[in-house]
């Protein structure tokens, strides 16, 4: 099993989610911004938080223009698996992989704190580590988490159940208490809370264990 | 050549930056301003030739997020 873990300028979280992936058993490769390639037989993208390119613009924006992201716009629309934490969930969303957008927390203050989480549907490949309705302990660590989508899109998320995680007590202002979306194809999650903060006994919680171990568990060769 | 681009949140969408200002400017006495919105203003200096087609291209992929931004452009 291969993935792979876009590093931006400005990303402070790819060490983390290398780690978070190769403690499930990964083989890692780190894929800097200004490759226009994905390494070859990679099983999943992540790209990780931080503050790409300074969050100049907007958060994600000159990230998602990258060669590397069309190089991951291109591994989603082949059907490809991808991630984004935080930041990158931002990126994807300016990529347009996944629908909506995250606008500056309705507080305005950066939060950076563990919070509840709800699993809102175990039927993807990175949620079916656990059950519909769970609630885990995942940090957060946002100054633009607040998820927004209009309308139709909201509706659609809800209709195809793609809304993967919900915030027991919404800290930033996100619709409907969004946390975490997924693609069409629920192929690719984008989520603000950082599962691989949450991944080690080191960490104070292992709760974000489980969607790495899903993941392995999946694309696992048979 | 020059273009200037002003993005501003669509309506409807929450500003919490021009809230905080709208709150900030009533504590200050200011008790006539009803609404406040904030945006970013972008100038471009642009190649002779360059058409406003070409700032409405730049908007749509980079300068604004359709999703959540309003742009308009003055060409001069």
């Amino acid at each position: 099993m291969k993935a792979a873990v876009v590093v931006f300028p400005g990303s402070n979280c790819d060490r983390d989610l290398a780690v978070a992936f190769e403690q499930a058993g990964f083989d890692v490769s780190m894929v800097w911004h200004k490759d226009s390639v994905l390494p070859e037989g990679i099983d999943i993208v992540g790209v990780p938080g931080g503050f790409s390119y300074g969050d100049y613009l907007r958060c994600g924006a000159i990230a998602a223009q990258s060669p590397i992201c069309q190089a991951v716009v291109e591994h989603a629309n082949r059907g490809g698996y991808a991630m984004g934490v935080c930041n990158g969930f931002q990126i994807l969303t300016e990529t347009g992989v996944l629908p909506g957008a995250l606008l500056r927390n309705a507080g305005l203050k950066y939060i950076c704190r563990t919070v509840d989480l709800q699993v809102a549907t175990a039927d993807s490949v990175f949620t079916q580590g656990y059950a519909k309705g769970d609630v885990i302990g995942i940090p957060i660590a946002h100054h633009d988490g607040n998820y927004f989508a209009d309308a139709d899109t909201l509706a659609a998320l809800k209709d195809q159940d793609r809304i993967a995680f919900t915030y027991g007590d919404n800290p930033n202002g996100s619709v409907d208490d969004i946390a975490g979306i997924l693609s069409e194809n629920r192929r690719v999650l984008g989520m603000m809370p950082h599962p691989e903060r949450a991944a080690d006994d080191g960490h104070g919680g292992t709760d974000g264990t489980a969607v790495f171990r899903a993941l392995a568990g999946i694309l696992a060769p048979a | 050549m020059k273009a200037r681009v002003h993005v501003m949140l669509k309506n409807g969408v929450l500003d919490p930056q021009g809230e905080a200002v709208r709150h900030a400017l009533g504590a200050m006495g200011f008790d006539k301003v009803e609404g406040v919105r904030q945006g970013k203003v972008i100038d471009l200096d642009l190649a002779a030739g360059a058409t406003e087609a070409d700032v409405t291209e730049m908007c749509e992929k980079l300068l604004a997020n359709t999703v959540i931004e309003s742009y308009s452009i003055e060409m001069n």
